[in-house]
């Protein structure tokens, strides 16, 4: 058996897919003979070019979801599809919030199990295996399918880096939504975006992220200045994002946005292991805590034992004299 | 207004952690306590219940060796009762075998709302509570950072890449909430002494109908096939402040042509 067809969905997100979906495309270019997007929503010409762009040679649009979480409709459009025949040997979700919604819907629609928090994908066998980063990274479990169906793997951001592979833009063909019934009484009646200014967290060269070592939420400001000296990005632990002080766009790590920039600055954060897996693979990682056996100190190429009270200003004006 | 929370009892997260070298399961021995990730469920639906002017809070859990720590800790909360769903065949089951095994025994007490946590602190994967959305046949709603009841729906800030999406959806519902939704309570002597009065409803795979080749390891039809150790990050360098902290981090950030 060899891997024919994987399906990657492809979040569109302000007019684009996502990055996390091109990391799979581009992936998946290596694994499989054919790669096609899946999609649900409104596919403009320039989404669908791009996703031909990175690989895929059709885009199959579930189409307008009327309001509904993607949840149960994307699920049964591509049920229907397995069930008809017509399925991949693989389905590959980014790890996001509705990608997991709908990989789990899946699941359970076609009895099929799914591996998930995926950080890279191999050919095993004929098939595809998995590898999955677990203890905080310490360790890496490799793991896959015992029988034949789809494969479903939800896959973590940036485990893969998006390479555009120069194909054509991709045939666009409809995906129609199969049974949905009462699960699908979800409506989503507002949005609400706030409003961020710089580069964006998970893509910026740096990123100063402060934990609840800055002992209150007004000492945040430090972290959002030395950010924009360093025409970076502010990130932040959980525990300051359960505590109200910053909101949850904020977060990096397991349950928030996995990071890998050039230099990761790691203020007043203990560097608990939900945290690691979000920004272990920065290139360079810097640390400041005053407890020399903090684990961030594990993984940082330079660590400052210290007050981040005394250090952080002390940084702040030097940048600032630096011009 | 009956609701139910799935609650998960798991190994202290503060030990060590370890895979069985032969079965690649996570070792799960010794007590085991709630899974902390759990606790907003619980006072979730308490408050939910109080500001509904009545109603049961009723928790499920799947667990091996009848464990019922975590369970006790909830019940000392104040949830009312508990199920527990343990049996042998269960060891090595995979999130939709637990989603179909949790989906039967929260059938059992007809909730109008079921909650659980967006993922456990030790499989982490996050599809459970949906998985078992699905078997149920009801609507889902994840990473809730806030809830509310109105009338026979519920409305949830659902957390997004850039905000939040305000989602409602008829009940009953399935929602799973994110730690900060609820700063849950701590429990009170008097709950701690309440829960020796509550019923905890002991179950097996056969009493809930479900066959047990859909459970344990070989429901399951995935295999670890390897565990290795991570390539380890060359130890940086690391010193106590002397006042040249910063001037330090700005010589390192020059050299790598970021400032
Ligand atoms: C299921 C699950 C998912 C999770 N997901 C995430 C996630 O996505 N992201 C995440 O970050 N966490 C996550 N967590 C939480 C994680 O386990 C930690 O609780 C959290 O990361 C701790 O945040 P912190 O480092 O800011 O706080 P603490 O662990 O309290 O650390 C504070 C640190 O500051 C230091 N400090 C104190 N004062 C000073 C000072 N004056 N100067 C310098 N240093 C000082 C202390 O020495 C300490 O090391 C998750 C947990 C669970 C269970
Ligand atoms: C490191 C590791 C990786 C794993 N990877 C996978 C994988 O890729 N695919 C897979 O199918 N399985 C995987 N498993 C197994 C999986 O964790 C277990 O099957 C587990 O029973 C259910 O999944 P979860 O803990 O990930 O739950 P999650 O879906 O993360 O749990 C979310 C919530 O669902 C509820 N819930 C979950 N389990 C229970 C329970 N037993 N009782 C009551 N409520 C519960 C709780 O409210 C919980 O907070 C993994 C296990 C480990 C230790």
């Amino acid at each position: 058996m060899t891997v024919e067809t994987v399906w990657v969905l492809a979040e569109v997100n302000d007019g684009a897919p996502i990055s996390t979906s091109l990391e799979l495309l581009t992936q998946a270019r290596s694994l499989a003979t054919t790669v096609e997007a899946v999609t649900y929503g409104d596919v403009t010409a320039e989404v669908a070019g791009t996703l031909g762009d990175y690989g895929a040679t059709t885009v199959r649009n579930v189409g307008d979801l009327g309001g509904a979480l993607p949840g149960v409709p994307v699920a049964s459009a591509m049920a229907a599809a397995v069930t008809a025949g017509n399925g991949p040997d693989a389905v590959l979700f980014p790890a996001t919030y509705d990608g997991r919604d709908v990989a789990a819907r899946l699941s359970a629609k076609l009895d099929r199990p799914v591996l998930t928090n995926v950080v890279d994908l191999v050919e095993a066998e004929g098939g595809l295996a998995s590898k999955h980063a677990i203890f905080g990274g310490s360790q890496v479990l490799t793991a896959r399918f015992v029988d034949e169906g789809p494969a479903l793997f939800v896959v973590r951001a940036k485990s893969f880096p998006a390479e555009p592979s120069g194909g054509g833009p991709a045939a666009v063909e409809s995906l129609p939504v199969g049974q949905l019934g009462s699960s699908n009484a979800a409506r989503i009646v507002d949005r609400h975006v706030e409003e961020r200014s710089g580069p964006k967290l998970d893509e910026a060269a740096v990123v100063v992220s402060g934990g609840r070592g800055l002992g209150d939420a007004d000492q945040y400001p430090l972290i959002e200045e030395l950010a924009r000296l360093l025409k970076g990005a502010a990130g932040a632990s959980r525990a300051i994002v359960d505590a109200g002080w910053v909101p949850y766009s904020h977060q990096v790590g397991q349950t928030g946005k996995t990071v890998k920039p050039t230099v990761y600055l790691a203020c007043g954060i203990s560097g608990a292991t939900q945290h690691l897996v979000g920004m272990k693979n920065s290139k360079n990682i810097v640390a400041v805590n005053k407890d020399q056996d903090a684990p961030i100190f594990s993984v940082a190429d330079l660590g400052i034992v210290g007050d981040v009270h005394k250090v952080l200003p002390a940084l702040i004006e030097g940048l600032k004299a630096k011009g | 207004m009956n609701v139910v929370v799935c609650v998960k009892q798991i190994p202290d997260p503060a030990a060590p952690p370890a895979l069985d070298p032969g079965t690649k399961n996570l070792v799960r021995e010794g007590k085991l306590i709630l899974d902390d990730s759990d606790s907003y469920g619980v006072e979730m639906a308490l408050q939910l219940a109080d500001a509904a002017g009545g109603g049961e809070v009723t928790l499920v859990s799947m667990a091996p060796g009848g464990e019922t720590s975590g369970l006790r800790t909830a019940l000392a909360m104040g949830a009312a009762k508990a199920i527990l769903v343990s049996d042998d065949v269960l060891a090595g089951t995979d999130a939709l075998g637990t989603a179909k095994v949790l989906a039967a025994a929260v059938r059992r007490a007809e909730p109008d709302l079921v909650l659980a946590a967006t993922e456990s602190t030790d499989g982490y994967t996050g599809t459970t509570p949906v998985q078992m959305a699905e078997l149920l046949g009801l609507p889902s709603i994840t990473f809730a950072k806030k809830v509310e009841i109105e009338g026979s729906s519920v409305k949830v800030q659902r957390q997004t890449e850039s905000g939040y999406d305000e989602v409602e959806s008829p009940l009953p519902a399935v929602v799973t909430v994110t730690a900060g939704v609820v700063e849950p309570r701590y429990p009170s002597f008097k709950g701690i002494m309440a829960t020796k009065s509550k019923s905890v409803e002991t179950l097996t795979v056969a009493d809930l109908g479900i066959e047990t080749d859909q459970v344990g390891a070989a429901g399951s039809r995935q295999q670890v096939t390897e565990v290795a150790d991570a390539e380890a990050r060359t130890a940086g360098e690391i010193v106590v402040d002397e006042g040249d902290g910063a001037q330090r981090i700005i010589a390192f950030l020059e050299q790598l042509k970021v400032v």
